[in-house]
Order: C-alpha cells, then sequence, then structure tokens
C-alpha cells in the first residue's frame, strides 16, 4: 500500500463513516473496512478504477471532485479523506471548505512541491521538474496546481482551519530528526490531519 | 450445420415459460382484489441447495417473462435481455438462478387487460383494475414464496423495472441483499409523464379503440398504439445515436432534379416499422396501464416526499447505474438516489456510463456498462460463499 494510506490508517476511528475523495481502486477503503470495520464511501472519476473499487468490494460514486461536494450533507461523514488529489483540483481551497463541510476532521496528502529536489531542478535547469514522483511534462499534466508546506499552512492560517496532525515524510520512508526540521525542503509529500 | 447462436456457450439456449396459477386473492393499491391471477415466468440458473442465489428481473415497460435465450432453434432474436443474462455474463447463469415473470397488467400471458374478469365472463379490457409499482411488488412476493426463497441475493431493474426494485428495498427491506437500479429514477419528471399522456391520446383517439373494448369489436386500435411506440422509441433514443445509426440515409427515392420520387428517410421507415410491429404484438390497454403506473410512481411519497427518509428503512446494497445520453431517465435522475441514500447511511455505488443510444442503453452490452455491471454482481457472487448466517445483512448496522 501506498505509504501515505498506512500513515493515515491511525487517525481513522473504528466503525467511523469515512469519505474517501478520489478514491482509486478502493485499497485504503477495502483494509478500512476489513481492520476498522469503517463504512466508507469513495468518490472516482476514471472508469478503470471505478470497476477495480467495484471488484474489491468497496462503495464507489461516480463523480467529478471539480463539481463540488454539494451532493454531501453536512457533517453526514466522521472522516473525509483526500490523498494525493489537491494538486490536480480547479479549486483547491474551495474542495477544502467543502470537505470540512461534509466531514468532522480531514485528512489531506499532497506532493510538496518545495522538495529540495524540484527546487534544484528548477533552479539549475530554469525548467519545471520532471521525477518519478511527478512525472508529467508541464503541458500535459493533471497536476494543475501544486503547492507547498508552507503554501498549504498559510491556507489553513487564512481560513481558520486547525491542523490536528502534520507528517511529512519522504517517499516511501519517515524523515530522519534533522531533515524532519525543515519539511518543507526535504518532505516529499505532505500529510495533513486538520479540522475547524 | 451452422453454429446458431441457439447454442453459444454465451447464452442460456433453448428456454420454456412456464405458468403459475395464484388462487389467494391479491390486494391491489387501489382498493381492489384480484381474486385469483395467473403468472407467466422463465428461469435460468440452478437454485442452490440453500436458496440464497436468486435473482429477480423486473421488466419495463414493454418487457416481459423472455429475458434471455431463445424460445425455439428457428427463434430470431432472443431474451430482451440476452445482453446482460447467461453464462458469463454480467447476471451470469453459471453463478445465480434468475427468475424473470411477465407481470400482472401485462399482455404476456399473466393476468392482464386481455384476461377473463371471472365475474363477468367477459374480457377485463379497460376495466382491468389500474396498477401501481406496490401491486407489482406483492404479486412478485407471492412467486418468491411459491419458490420458497427467504431473501433474495439481488433484485435488478431498468427504468420501470429499476422503481420496482427500489419499491422492494424499502416495503421488504430484509427479503433482498442488493438492489441493482439501472436507468431509473425516483418519481418522473413532468415531461416525462407529458410523454406518455401524447403516447396515451394517441391510443385513446384511435376510432378503433372503443373506450378500450376493441377486443370486444374485433379490432385493435393499431394506429395509435403504433403512433403511441415512435413517439416512445424517438425518446428512448437520443439525437446523437439517431444521427450515427441512421443519419439521413434514404430508404427510397432521392432528390435527383427534374424528378420527383417519394422520398422515405431510413428513419421514418425505422420508426413506421417498430409502430407496426408493436402494435401487432402489444396490448393497447396494457400501454395505458404500464405507463400510468410509471407516472403514479413516486418512491417518496409515503415519507413526507424526503427520499432519505424512504432511503432509510432500506437494509440493503444498492448499484445505481445511468447513462450520459439518457434523457428520459437523465444521469441527474440517478444522481438523486445516490445522494439520497449516502445521506440515508446506505451503502451505494454508482457508475455513469458514457452511451450514445439514450434510454435503450440499459438493454445494450456497451463494454464499461457490462464491466461495472459484472464488477458489482461478481461482489454478489463472491458473498454468496460467506453467507453462513441467512440473516446476515450488510449495511444494516451502519443505518444513522
Amino acid at each position: 500500500m501506498r505509504f501515505d494510506l498506512t500513515l493515515i490508517q491511525p487517525w481513522i476511528n473504528p466503525s467511523s463513516r469515512v469519505l474517501d475523495l478520489g478514491c482509486g481502486d478502493g485499497t485504503l477503503l477495502k483494509t478500512l473496512k476489513q481492520e476498522k470495520q469503517v463504512f466508507g464511501v469513495g468518490l472516482e472519476i476514471d472508469a478503470d478504477n471505478i470497476s477495480k473499487a467495484l471488484r474489491n468490494g468497496v462503495n464507489v460514486i461516480e463523480h467529478d471532485l471539480n463539481t463540488g461536494l454539494s451532493n454531501f450533507q453536512d457533517r453526514s461523514f466522521d472522516m473525509v479523506v483526500m490523498t494525493l488529489a489537491l494538486q490536480t483540483l480547479r479549486y483547491p481551497h474551495l474542495v477544502i471548505d467543502e470537505m470540512l463541510r461534509v466531514g468532522r476532521e480531514c485528512i489531506v496528502t499532497f506532493p510538496n512541491f518545495g522538495h529540495w529536489r524540484n527546487r534544484w531542478h528548477l533552479s539549475s535547469k530554469g525548467r519545471m521538474p520532471v521525477s518519478k514522483f511527478l512525472p508529467y511534462n508541464w503541458y500535459d499534466t493533471p497536476n494543475i496546481h501544486f503547492c507547498t508546506v508552507r503554501d498549504f499552512e498559510k491556507l489553513c492560517e487564512e481560513k481558520q482551519i486547525k491542523i490536528c496532525n502534520r507528517l511529512v515524510v519522504s517517499g516511501d520512508h519517515p524523515l530522519n530528526p534533522i531533515a524532519r526540521t525543515m519539511p518543507n525542503l526535504f518532505g516529499v509529500t505532505a500529510i495533513y490531519h486538520i479540522s475547524r | 450445420m451452422n453454429q446458431t447462436p441457439h447454442t453459444n456457450k454465451d447464452n442460456v439456449g433453448i428456454v420454456s415459460p412456464q405458468t403459475l396459477h395464484f388462487s389467494q386473492p391479491l390486494q391491489l393499491a387501489c382498493g381492489q382484489v384480484l381474486a385469483a391471477h395467473d403468472i407467466v415466468f422463465e428461469t435460468y440458473g440452478e437454485l442452490n441447495a440453500d436458496k440464497s442465489n436468486a435473482i429477480l428481473i423486473c421488466h419495463a415497460l414493454s418487457g416481459h417473462h423472455h429475458a434471455a435465450g431463445y424460445h425455439s432453434s428457428e427463434d430470431k432474436k432472443p431474451g430482451w435481455w440476452d445482453s446482460c443474462i447467461g453464462p458469463g455474463k454480467p447476471i451470469d447463469t453459471s453463478a445465480f438462478f434468475i427468475l424473470s415473470i411477465n407481470n400482472i397488467g401485462g399482455c404476456n400471458g399473466s393476468t392482464g387487460p386481455t384476461s377473463i374478469n371471472p365475474e363477468t365472463g367477459k374480457i377485463w379490457g379497460p376495466d382491468f383494475p389500474p396498477l401501481r409499482c406496490r401491486d407489482w411488488v406483492e404479486s412478485q412476493k407471492l412467486m418468491m414464496e411459491h419458490f420458497g426463497i427467504s431473501q433474495w441475493a439481488a433484485i435488478i431493474g431498468g427504468s420501470l423495472g429499476g422503481m420496482q426494485a427500489m419499491r422492494w428495498a424499502l416495503e421488504y427491506p430484509d427479503s433482498l441483499r442488493h438492489c441493482v437500479v439501472i436507468a431509473s429514477a425516483m418519481k418522473l419528471s413532468a415531461q416525462n409523464i407529458a410523454f406518455n399522456e401524447i403516447a396515451r391520446t394517441a391510443i385513446t383517439r384511435d376510432p378503433d379503440f372503443h373506450g378500450g373494448r376493441y377486443l370486444e369489436h374485433n379490432t385493435l386500435p393499431r394506429q395509435g398504439l403504433g403512433l403511441a411506440r415512435m413517439i416512445g422509441h424517438v425518446t428512448y433514443l437520443s439525437e446523437d445515436g439517431m444521427m450515427e445509426k441512421f443519419g439521413r440515409e434514404l430508404k427510397a427515392g432521392n432528390f435527383v432534379r427534374g424528378r420527383h420520387d417519394g422520398v422515405e428517410f431510413q428513419v421514418e421507415s425505422y420508426l413506421h416499422y417498430q409502430g407496426e410491429n408493436f402494435s401487432s404484438g402489444f396490448d393497447a390497454n396494457t400501454y395505458l396501464l404500464m405507463t400510468k403506473a410509471l407516472d403514479y410512481f413516486d418512491l417518496a411519497r409515503e415519507y413526507q416526499d424526503d427520499p432519505i427518509a424512504a432511503f432509510s428503512n432500506a437494509k440493503c446494497q444498492f448499484m445505481v447505474m445511468s447513462f450520459t445520453s439518457d434523457w428520459r431517465f437523465a444521469p441527474s435522475r440517478s444522481r438523486e438516489i445516490v445522494d439520497a441514500l449516502v445521506a440515508a447511511g446506505k451503502e451505494v455505488s454508482y457508475a455513469e456510463i458514457e452511451a450514445s443510444h439514450g434510454h435503450d442503453a440499459f438493454l445494450i452490452p456497451i463494454p464499461r456498462y457490462m464491466d461495472v455491471f459484472q464488477g458489482y454482481m461478481q461482489r454478489v457472487s463472491d458473498e454468496l460463499k460467506n453467507l453462513s448466517q441467512p440473516s446476515a445483512i450488510p449495511g444494516d448496522r451502519h443505518a444513522l
């Protein structure tokens, strides 16, 4: 399982109601259902992922996150999760507002554009970074709204969103204690547990 | 000898309809009682030992019991949902026992307007009691009891059939584990009722209609019924789909200057064929009755018009599907079902299938439709293996 999906599980309570935005093939919800008896619903737009999620026994609803979450009632879920999808949205800040309306708490994970490798790529080559984690060319990428750890925290501050927990990891392993003091420089993936 | 479609491995082969007579009275929603009635049905696949693998197919407006396979080796066309029912198909006959019935009020053998009213000894005709979706659910429940099935693995229906499946989920929540609702709605829109009324008016204004007593006059309102079907047919397709299928192709004539041959577009010819074909095989009173049942259906009427309150009674899991070009049962209608189910805390999945075939798409083996349908039905059949306690209904514990 992807590292960020493993890390967020302790923040999700057993038997809670979880809405997973961009649930992919349903791996997270399937695991949460088996191990924590969570009632999960996933939203997904990709046809192949929807089929896989159905076969994984997960509730999956075909839904374009760019149309918002107005179909969902206030506080109808305990936790709303969105992993590695923030940067693909037309209006990420509005979706975060909506997540906090629909769920009591939220988990957001995103690729940290402030990582030193991106900075180095941009400053030395003068071109948009293309890497293993960000494999797209600038003109043909689903990632239209990159942000950094600092950008995200600034947004939370402006919107008076409470950051309950933060984990910044280096792809598939935690940061060492020194790197942890500079998450915006060394974090590849940022993981936030937020609420109002 | 060439291999005929009747012997292909992907269909159920030759099937025979059967008839059951129910002598107990059936209380109808309109207040009348049907003293006794017949149901014509077909079954596909084998009922397992604990009778846990049964699936009920609910048919739509002009549907009937013959959903899959062929009636004889000379039969040109298979049952109306052969695309989805058969070995290796979404509703897999190697995993499930499938019951497909002709609803009461129909004209394919089950008791309906063309049957004899035992009280008068005459054909019911227009005097056949008006029916609502819940009446079909009640009669289907009698079939369920006849087969000794305590819980359906799934109830599946498209369009008007989806309405019956949803009504089941509310009326008998313990009697089904899965409800598959395809190209349906919680209630018809005014535009939808309007189309049905135009079709009904075409029938009732036919001089051969005779107030519905055409059989007593040894005639049929063919013109009206044919016209009704033509109108219906256009609304079941989409503009793009019709353009793909017919374009502006001519069936006869041409536009050569200096001449005037009678021009007939392919689409005209097709519609006339559909209308004539339908009007010789379908009963006009049944058409009136079925379209009215469709208009009357309102899932949440008894729940203060609150679909969330309505679905709160359900205990099964739901799969909802819609088709992008379906404008009579648009994706937004399906999405209303899904949103109400989510708000009611029920287990639900939803797919909106890209298709140019309009409402008819639910009958067509569109690859993504088949994949999604199969994926969901796989879940239904996987569950059969873990069914040690028949009363265990997934979804119940999650009710808000």
